[in-house]
């Protein structure tokens, strides 16, 4: 039970992000094989129903798949991983703007922020 | 499968439940969530057979609740009731006589994970080591139905924990369902699937908890608070 939980989100919609996050990190690697569903139930502190859920939904994605009576990986397909990460990308992007447009800023601000920060920060991306 | 049908319980005058109206699915891990005195004990002690209803049906797996539900409803009550001379060793033996579904192995597993000595006398446990062995005697049975009531009452955060994972680890959902009263319900939130709000003997509510944070965005305390 190392993490806890945003109370106003569902858990095992957490969860899936915790995964896949861990997975565009390359934590975990292509044909991984994930904890059983009892094991990272007792890990991450929730009841297996939503550990099942939590496959379930990346099995759906297509970030998993599940071989019968071995348990469950992370796929191999570099293509769909690059679009995972793609996706994650897109997704933190859009989370920025709408912030940010809530604070009253326009694109092009937000564009020249991101600009002066590369400088400031020396246009290093490690 | 839990059904109770128009529930009604009288103490005197007094009704404790009223007219309550509730499905349990199996395999899941049920809260029975509300304030002092909403009766949730009543629920509990009406499940576990040693309460019969004022009026309506209280029926498990399609029959009506008597005592003899105990042989698949394993109860642990907020009471002391364990012999104070025994050791945890001629508990475990006492309970392994009285009920078929007791497994042996696993009250070692839950032992070994609470870290208690067999030897030592129920008299000579902390009140905190007391909580745990409620729960390695309650765990220990492979009964499909578990009724917790106020298994975290009086307890430390470190024993609640260590009785949290327990559950998560030595609770079969696949066969089992558990159902639980507490007041500590942001601790056990991650490992509920539904609560029941009661308030004042009522069913107030009964919902998924993710569908709680995913329709309101709140936790299950926030939902309550604003229930009432």
């Amino acid at each position: 039970m190392a993490h806890s939980f945003l109370p106003d989100k569902p858990i095992y919609l957490q969860l899936v992000d915790r995964i896949s996050s861990e997975i565009v990190r390359g934590e975990r690697l292509p044909g991984d094989k994930l904890p059983s569903v009892r094991d990272y139930a007792i890990e991450s502190g929730v009841n297996a129903n939503t550990v099942q859920r939590v496959y379930r939904e990346l099995e759906f994605l297509r970030v998993v798949e599940t071989r019968r009576g071995q348990g469950t990986f992370v796929i191999e397909n570099q293509e769909k991983l690059n679009q995972l990460r793609e996706d994650m990308k897109q997704k933190y992007i859009d989370l920025f703007v709408t912030d940010m447009r809530e604070l009253g800023f326009t694109l092009e601000e937000m564009v020249k922020g991101i600009l002066h920060y590369q400088e400031r920060e020396g246009g290093s991306d490690d | 499968m839990i059904n109770l049908q128009q529930v009604t319980k009288k103490f005197g005058r007094f009704s404790a439940l009223k007219d309550c109206n509730v499905s349990i699915e199996s395999g899941k891990v049920i809260g029975v969530v509300g304030e002092n005195g909403s009766g949730k004990s009543t629920m509990l002690r009406l499940l576990a057979g040693s309460l019969r209803p004022t009026h309506g049906k209280v029926m498990i797996d399609g029959a009506v609740v008597t005592r003899k539900i105990s042989e698949k409803l394993a109860y642990l009550t907020d009471n002391n009731y364990f012999y104070p001379y025994f050791t945890i060793q001629q508990l475990i033996d006492f309970y392994h006589s009285q009920f078929n579904d007791f497994d042996r192995n696993k009250a070692q597993q839950l032992l070994h994970f609470m870290e208690l000595d067999s030897s030592t006398k129920i008299k000579h446990l902390s009140k905190g080591n007391v909580g745990r062995i409620k729960i390695v005697i309650t765990l220990s049975r492979n009964a499909p139905y578990l009724v917790l009531d106020e298994p975290f009452s009086g307890l430390d955060p470190m024993v609640r924990k260590s009785i949290i994972t327990s559950m998560i680890r030595f609770v079969d959902l696949s066969q089992q369902t558990l159902i639980l009263t507490t007041h500590e319900i942001n601790e056990i939130e991650p490992i509920l699937d539904e609560v029941i709000l009661l308030g004042s003997g009522e069913v107030v509510a009964q919902r998924s908890v993710e569908a709680i944070r995913d329709k309101y965005q709140m936790s299950v305390v926030d939902w309550m608070e604003s229930n009432y």
